[in-house]
């Protein structure tokens, strides 16, 4: 069988990431340090995790409802206002969920025409532009700029926007540059769509996580409501990434249509997942402020090293990543990473496997042991220093 | 600089550096108030905790209640101090409820215990009865779980 002539040419043409090749070199390597991986490294709270168990000792094994269990939409609607004063019916506008990802691919399938351009500010999480293409859209990458602290800026948007743009994503608080956007920055982008058809969808995943300032939603500016769809979910703020939960919100008519894919597609999200978070929901904001002051620490901690040996680093005020400049050394941010790793043992990501605009940096999480951050700084400093005095003497 | 005792709380083996930046103050003011805190004993000491188990000490803890009569003039403190000064006392409390106080004696035999309670503890003027409970397991003790570490079961995925 000649796969290659049955299999959809779309997908084919979609690249695997590549950073693959860093894993495989770190699963084979005893004492590597992994500041790769971008997941929280506590375990789910236990009476989130006791909820899930509860729910299967009272044999609730069932489907729900396509659009998830009415408990749970209800607790998110009163969530997201509690904590964003973001107003959603739950009836009728927000569905329940496989992760946030599950989000981003409805609503880009929701959206999107055949050749309908998407905006996509890199550097950024990598889903959004293969989820566009599989959607029939066409990705258009907008770099973003380390002076600018990563944010979109009006100017940026409009010179990306042609007669073709249907959706603007909004990675924001964004992995892996830990930039956000606040709620100046969002009017001036609100200004630029006025008057557009272009929708944008937000990723807010980790809008828990934005250290010194609460994040603010597109969906709270009166201008965006109706243009914005909200994806979020449960894995960062609540240390849940394996439980694959989360939901989409947005205006009705857009959420009626999402409903239909998810319906026949997914049929409805894990049941016992469902009821931990309900418990979540309830009584797990203590949980997340908990998380949040210890990713801070960590956070304060890594920005003011990095700065110190040398990596300039801007402060990243969300999500769990720094996101130091590595033009210094001389190396790409692969051979930076790859360097790094072979000869230090720790593992980074290059900016580069997060869109164009990501060269010249490296991605590091801070959802790692205070240990680990405090022993991968010190082999940093020892890997530039040794760097430093090859180049000395090659120079 | 209440946050430089909660994370030295939880881990005493940071570096000052770490301590520092992940409490928002300076390396020097972080040494500083760590000086003063032993100064002024509100740090008393640092200690590691170790599950004895591992090394197969044969050893015992054991969890004293006692209940004695208080003095007219010190209340409890004279007799806790008379009680708490020998080294076999690990911790020491007083209680509310059935009885006055618990005394905490580890790293002994249980014929030390014994020895402990029959000899010294028992016969202290003032001491009117003890109960002593062994300790079978330790589970948990300053929020660690005593139980060899679950290997890393974390799979690799780029997000």
């Amino acid at each position: 069988m000649n796969y290659d002539n049955i299999l959809n040419k779309r997908i084919q043409n979609i690249q695997p990431s590549g950073i693959r090749k860093f894993f495989d070199i770190l699963e084979e390597m005893t004492d590597a340090i992994s500041l790769g991986i971008g997941e929280p490294d506590f375990v789910t709270p236990w009476h989130i995790r006791d909820a899930g168990i509860y729910s299967l000792e009272r044999g609730r094994t069932k489907y729900t409802s396509n659009a998830g269990l009415l408990q749970l939409r209800r607790e998110i609607a009163a969530y997201l206002e509690r904590r964003f004063d973001l107003r959603y019916d739950y009836a009728s506008q927000v569905i329940v969920t496989v992760g946030g990802s599950e989000g981003i691919d409805l609503a880009m399938r929701v959206l999107l025409e055949p050749g309908d351009e998407v905006i996509v500010p890199v550097p950024s999480f990598v889903c959004y532009g293969p989820l566009a293409e599989m959607a029939g859209g066409v990705p258009k990458y907008l770099p973003l700029k380390a002076e600018n602290e990563f944010r979109l800026t009006p100017e940026e948007l409009r010179s990306a926007i042609t007669d073709k743009t249907k959706v603007l994503v909004l990675p924001f608080p964004c992995n892996p540059t830990g930039g956000t956007m606040d709620r100046k920055d969002l009017e001036a982008i609100a200004e630029v769509l006025k008057g557009t058809d272009i929708m944008v969808i937000s990723d807010e995943i980790y809008a828990e996580l934005t250290y010194g300032h609460r994040h603010v939603s597109p969906a709270n500016l009166t201008d965006l409501y109706d243009r914005t769809v909200v994806v979020n979910g449960f894995s960062k703020s609540h240390a849940m990434t394996g439980w694959r939960m989360g939901y989409l919100c947005g205006p009705a008519p857009i959420i009626q249509q999402a409903l239909k894919l998810h319906q026949f597609g997914i049929m409805s999200a894990p049941t016992t997942s469902q009821y931990a978070a309900v418990e979540a929901m309830r009584n797990g904001d203590g949980d997340i402020e908990h998380m949040r002051e210890e990713y801070d620490r960590r956070r304060r901690y890594l920005v003011e090293n990095l700065n110190r040996i040398g990596l300039t680093c801007f402060e990243p005020k969300g999500a769990f990543y720094v996101f130091p400049d590595v033009r210094s050394t001389g190396l790409s941010s692969e051979e930076f990473c790859e360097k790094f790793l072979l000869e230090e043992k720790v593992a980074v990501i290059p900016g580069s496997a997060f869109g164009p605009g990501g060269e010249g940096f490296v991605r590091a999480c801070y959802a790692a042991s205070m240990k680990d951050i405090a022993e991968a700084v010190a082999r940093m400093d020892n890997f530039l220093t040794n760097l430093r005095r090859k180049q000395g003497r090659e120079g | 600089m209440e946050k430089l005792l909660e994370l030295l709380e939880q881990d005493c083996t940071m570096p000052v550096s770490a301590l520092a930046a992940a409490a928002g103050v300076s390396e020097e003011e972080a040494k500083a108030a760590i000086k003063e805190f032993e100064n002024d004993c509100t740090i008393l000491g640092y200690q590691a905790i170790i599950d004895w188990d591992h090394v197969r000490k044969e050893t015992v803890t054991a969890l004293i209640e006692v209940n004695v009569t208080p003095q007219s003039k010190d209340g409890f403190d004279r007799i806790a101090e008379r009680i708490y000064q020998y080294d076999e006392v690990e911790s020491m409390y007083l209680m509310s409820g059935s009885f006055d106080l618990t005394v905490i004696i580890s790293g002994r035999t249980l014929r030390e215990v014994a020895q402990f309670v029959g000899e010294r503890l028992a016969p202290i003027q003032g001491v009117t009865g003890t109960a002593t409970h062994f300790i079978l397991k330790k589970y948990k003790e300053k929020h660690l779980v005593f139980r060899p570490q679950d290997p890393e079961e974390r799979e690799y995925i780029f997000v």
